[in-house]
């Protein structure tokens, strides 16, 4: 009920339509990965979803925002059924939240910049990605790119402008034999710039 | 309520689109080849599509000036959106953007609501054009500053000034002329010319008009669906103030700023690298593919009838 709200506002809003340029909706297990730019990209890439893949796609959000507010709690974790990660502590595996739900068969909705970038194309790749990629070999990648985003709602501002916004799905890749994590890291920011 | 003009007005558009539907109907049945068969398809998605549109019309024209208004503030949000979201700005037009959405877009139709004719023509030409610079100025960053300036001016002009000026007929004085009739008068006549040229250049199309601006638009179908639509608009001369010959008249400059800004807004979009404005109608494109005969032709024939017949 809450999450057909949510999905119809940011329908109203800033569109959201999902576009499959590489790959087509389906229920195998995908980390999808996606350039970050607003507050809005965790929601648009779940509400550009069909119904019944959201279900078993999980965001990954960061406890310091998502996990704050009572309300952004009852979002995150009500509704999105994300998984919070802690990009502040050193100590515990950061990913180990991710690597419990993806050994559980879900999937996972990801922005490996980490943080929120204000440039038209997605800043370098954190290592997560590459982590998750080798200790789960079978998963699909599939880079997403969320157009037009960063003009609707750019780092610093409240108010989303209503312009259309869409999330391009690319064509899934694999960690391949033996790759290393740089050169794997700029081909999977690669795929995410190619759809732009 | 009275059974007035309006109705059997309306009444008479849906008897035109259930004589369509049958029609595309009968020639869904008869087509054998492959590219015929996508042409009709087009045109029955068309059709479709118009009923949804005329639906919405009926509403807006039966409950009156304030549903109306509601109505074109929406068609405008959605050309605004369109246009926005296929021109290419900066994040730091995020505040100029903002305000044409949320000040001006609402501002233009308030003074529609309340009749305030040297407000509504002078709101946007002169304070968003003056205030939207300033607002993307503040940020400092001057790369591509004036085609960015110059596309939000745009947009605004065209999706919210030049469309206001449709229901803004409701404000004029036309002595016993209910002023709703002559907005069907502008909508019917642009839009049927739109159809009919359409329909014109399908049948007997070969020179092409402008092959770089709009490859499908031909003389044959300007004139001959312009012709056709100029004499519908005389037919029309009794729900108007015009004598039929001065309904020719008006109609004949609907046609041709309709026209135009068609083809204006064909270049506007191919320059911006798209085919659409949008994917709203199936069929149609966007909503500012529906409406970019409108925006020229609503502020001519907004003045035309203001400056001749309004008290």
């Amino acid at each position: 009920m809450i999450g057909a709200l949510i999905v119809g506002a940011t329908r109203l809003v800033v569109g959201g339509q999902g576009v499959w340029v590489g790959c087509s909706p389906s229920d195998r297990q995908r980390i999808y990965f996606a350039n970050h730019s607003s507050h809005l990209d965790t929601i648009l890439v779940w509400a550009a979803m069909p119904p019944e893949l959201r279900r078993r796609v999980r965001p990954v959000a960061a406890a310091d925002y998502w996990g704050k507010g009572r309300l952004q709690r009852r979002i995150s974790l009500g509704v999105l059924n994300a998984v919070l990660i802690d990009r502040q502590t050193r100590s515990s595996d950061p990913l180990g939240p991710l690597k419990t739900a993806l050994a559980a068969g879900d999937s996972l909705i990801l922005f490996p910049e980490g943080t929120r970038g204000t440039g038209e194309l997605p800043s370098r790749f954190k290592p997560g990605l590459y982590h998750l990629a080798k200790a789960f070999p079978e998963v699909e990648l599939v880079p997403v790119f969320l157009d037009n985003l960063r003009r609707a709602l750019p780092k610093g501002s409240l108010l989303p402008v209503p312009l259309s916004c869409v999330a391009r799905f690319g064509a899934p890749l694999h960690l391949d034999e033996g790759e290393a994590k740089p050169a794997f890291l700029d081909r999977a920011r690669e795929a995410v710039v190619a759809l732009a | 309520m009275t059974f007035g003009t309006m109705h059997y007005l309306i009444g008479g558009v849906v008897a035109l689109l259930a004589v369509a539907s049958l029609a595309g109907w009968a020639i869904s049945r008869r087509v054998t080849s492959d590219a015929a068969r996508q042409t009709v398809r087009n045109l029955n998605a068309r059709i479709k599509a118009w009923w949804v549109m005329v639906a919405i019309f009926a509403v807006a024209f039966v409950f009156g000036k304030a549903v109306t208004i509601l109505l074109f503030v929406a068609v405008s949000f959605y050309c605004l959106r369109e246009f926005y979201s296929l021109t290419p700005t900066h994040p730091s037009d995020h505040a100029a953007m903002a305000a044409a959405f949320y000040i001006f877009l609402p501002l233009q139709y308030w003074l529609v609501w309340i009749d305030w004719v040297t407000m509504l023509t002078i709101a946007i030409p002169v304070y968003a054009f003056l205030a939207l610079p300033v607002l993307s100025m503040l940020k400092g960053v001057t790369a591509d500053y004036l085609q960015r300036v110059a596309k939000i001016q745009w947009g605004l002009m065209l999706a919210v000034f030049c469309i206001s000026h449709a229901p803004a007929l409701l404000m004029l004085d036309l002595g016993g002329t209910p002023p709703v009739q002559l907005l069907f008068f502008l909508v019917t006549v642009v839009q049927l010319s739109d159809v009919l040229q359409y329909v014109a250049g399908k049948l007997f199309g070969r020179h092409k008009m402008a092959p770089n601006v709009s490859p499908s638009k031909t003389w044959e179908g300007l004139i001959g669906g312009g012709l056709a639509a100029t004499g519908v608009g005389a037919a029309l001369w009794w729900i108007t103030p015009f004598s039929p010959f001065e309904a020719a008249g008006m109609a004949f400059a609907i046609v041709v700023a309709g026209a135009l800004g068609g083809l204006v807004l064909s270049a506007v979009k191919r320059s911006l690298g798209a085919k659409d404005w949008g994917v709203m109608i199936e069929g149609h494109g966007g909503a500012l593919d529906r409406m970019d005969s409108v925006t020229f032709a609503a502020p001519l024939f907004f003045h035309l009838v203001n400056y001749f017949f309004a008290r």
